[in-house]
């Protein structure tokens, strides 16, 4: 089992110092597939950080509940504390029919013409802003369902439209990522597979002489899964290089921006599970690809 | 240790290289394969090595049936078998020492053990000393020897050897020929493919002699 391990690692040394003589042909590979790890990498780092920001925006929504026109000023106040005891409601502010003609008369300009009716024609409204546990679109419906049920109300509307978009825009967002990631997780095995097909190819002779002194093509094999797995290794430690100094240098920007807005938000970069989780990717794909590739190319060297 | 029984190899395009050949080489016998170019020679060692399929008839080597034999245990029939070839098969980019320890390497042996063995091989074939040189720095007569070092590293109970004096002069070739002698006299079957008929006279060992693919000297009566 020890001389087992001594081989394995005897390959590892192998395939890092054959690395270490192409240095420009290793350079360029790793490169590429640095790259191309780091463009979806980037996107989910974006969309996880767009999500952060919008899961603070549960104020935005708010749910405004109109009685019906008989309902008298004590009744309102009956269902106003009602709802005020919600416990999915934040605030709950009672707009009179009176003063929701003045605010329309001096909104619309109108006024002159509102003046000629003889009876006021908007209803008395009340204002709830939902509770910050209540964030989700079926939360805040299950939230207007309810109070729509209350004596004297006569309709609700949810004010939400535009936090509902958005994060549908980034549900899409999210699925682009996953569509691109496949892509790219294709186009790394394709620049790996191809490396080492020119690897194997290179050293045909060799790999000739190793099946005639009874090598197996597990032994043939080896080095160059070490070689395809390393490379994808290292790919994705170049990514993860990329993304923090993408990171670092979006901050600034993103942290002024954010202080516009009496934010303190600041962009959350990668976590330590997530780093592994791409080198973990890069390693495998570099894994897939190299196997994929000398076992098709295996076969058709044989000794003649 | 090798037997052959009717054995036909019939190429893709038709050629037939060997036909009905039988014969039975005992362990520990020392035999040479001879006939011209072309004959045959070299199919009927790729047959044992398995490195072509017979088309028709039984081969058994070191007491296994080669047609039963799965593509996954060719490597380790291989190991017990050490081949040398006429154009020696070395790796240039590898020293003597590399060379003759690439067949431990494969068998998993350990590192003092691969090293000790390299050792013993290379004395054996007098290149002790030249280890750590490169294959082309040295003369044919010696890469040869490194070829043979090489073959008898992981000590095979059998040894082929497919025109192994072709491009060296009398006294080398003789030299070459003595070593398979030296191995055989320690107990491993070998047998010796070779047109050059000095050998085979100035030896009197067990002589095989193909001739367009069938066996005229040397087989198992017919049946």
């Amino acid at each position: 089992m020890s001389a087992y391990v001594l081989r394995q690692l005897q390959v590892l040394v192998s395939s890092l110092g054959e690395f270490a003589r192409t240095p420009w042909a290793t350079i360029l590979t790793v490169g590429v597939i640095g790259i191309t790890l780091a463009l979806p990498t980037l996107l989910y780092i974006l969309v996880t950080n767009a999500e952060q920001v919008t899961s603070g925006w549960h104020g935005n929504a708010q749910i405004s509940l109109f009685l019906n026109s008989d309902t008298d000023t004590e009744r309102t106040g009956a269902v106003v504390a009602r709802i005020r005891d919600h416990d999915k409601v934040d605030q709950a502010r009672v707009i009179t029919a009176e003063q929701a003609l003045l605010e329309f008369k001096q909104l619309s300009g109108f006024g002159r013409a509102l003046d000629m009716l003889p009876d006021n024609p908007l209803p008395t409204s009340i204002v709830v802003i939902p509770h910050k546990d209540a964030v989700t679109p079926a939360e805040l419906q299950k939230l207007v369902d309810e109070l729509t049920k209350l004596p004297g109300i006569d309709a609700a509307q949810l004010d939400m439209e535009w936090v509902q978009r958005f994060r549908v825009i980034l549900s899409l967002a999210s699925r682009t990522i996953v569509v691109l990631s496949v892509l790219l997780a294709l186009a790394v095995t394709f620049i790996i597979s191809n490396t080492i097909r020119l690897a194997v190819l290179g050293r045909r002779e060799e790999i000739e002489i190793i099946k005639l002194i009874g090598g197996t093509d597990r032994f043939i094999r080896r080095p160059f899964l070490y070689s395809g797995t390393l490379q994808g290794l290292l790919g994705a430690i170049a990514a993860v290089i990329l993304i923090v100094l993408i990171v670092q240098l979006l901050n600034g920007p993103v942290t002024v921006l954010a202080k516009l807005y009496d934010s303190g938000f600041r962009l959350i970069g990668l976590t330590a599970p997530e780093m592994l989780g791409v080198c973990a990717i890069g390693g495998g794909l570099g894994w897939l690809a190299s196997r994929w590739s000398v076992g098709r190319h295996l076969a058709e060297i044989q000794p003649t | 240790m090798i037997h052959f029984s009717q054995v036909t190899k019939r190429y893709a395009n038709g050629y037939e290289a060997l036909k009905r050949v039988s014969f039975t080489i005992e362990r520990g016998e020392m035999a040479f394969l001879t006939g011209h170019s072309g004959a045959g020679k070299s199919t009927l060692l790729k047959l044992i090595t398995l490195i072509e399929r017979s088309t028709r008839g039984q081969i058994i080597v070191n007491n296994k049936n080669l047609a039963k034999l799965r593509r996954s245990r060719i490597p380790h029939l291989r190991r017990e078998i050490g081949v040398v070839f006429q154009d020696h098969k070395l790796l240039d980019d590898r020293t003597v020492f590399d060379n003759v320890a690439l067949p431990l390497v494969v068998a998993g042996l350990g590192h003092q053990d691969t090293s000790r063995r390299v050792r013993a091989a290379l004395d054996k074939v007098g290149l002790l000393g030249k280890e750590k040189l490169y294959p082309i720095t040295l003369s044919g007569g010696e890469q040869q020897r490194v070829g043979i070092a090489r073959a008898v590293a992981n000590r095979p109970s059998l040894l082929l050897a497919d025109e192994p004096t072709g491009n060296l002069d009398a006294e080398l070739s003789n030299e070459i020929i003595g070593l398979f002698q030296h191995f055989n006299q320690h107990g491993v079957t070998v047998l010796v493919a070779t047109h050059e008929r000095r050998h085979i006279h100035r030896l009197n060992k067990r002589v095989l002699e193909l001739k367009n693919g069938e066996l005229i000297h040397g087989g198992d009566p017919q049946r």
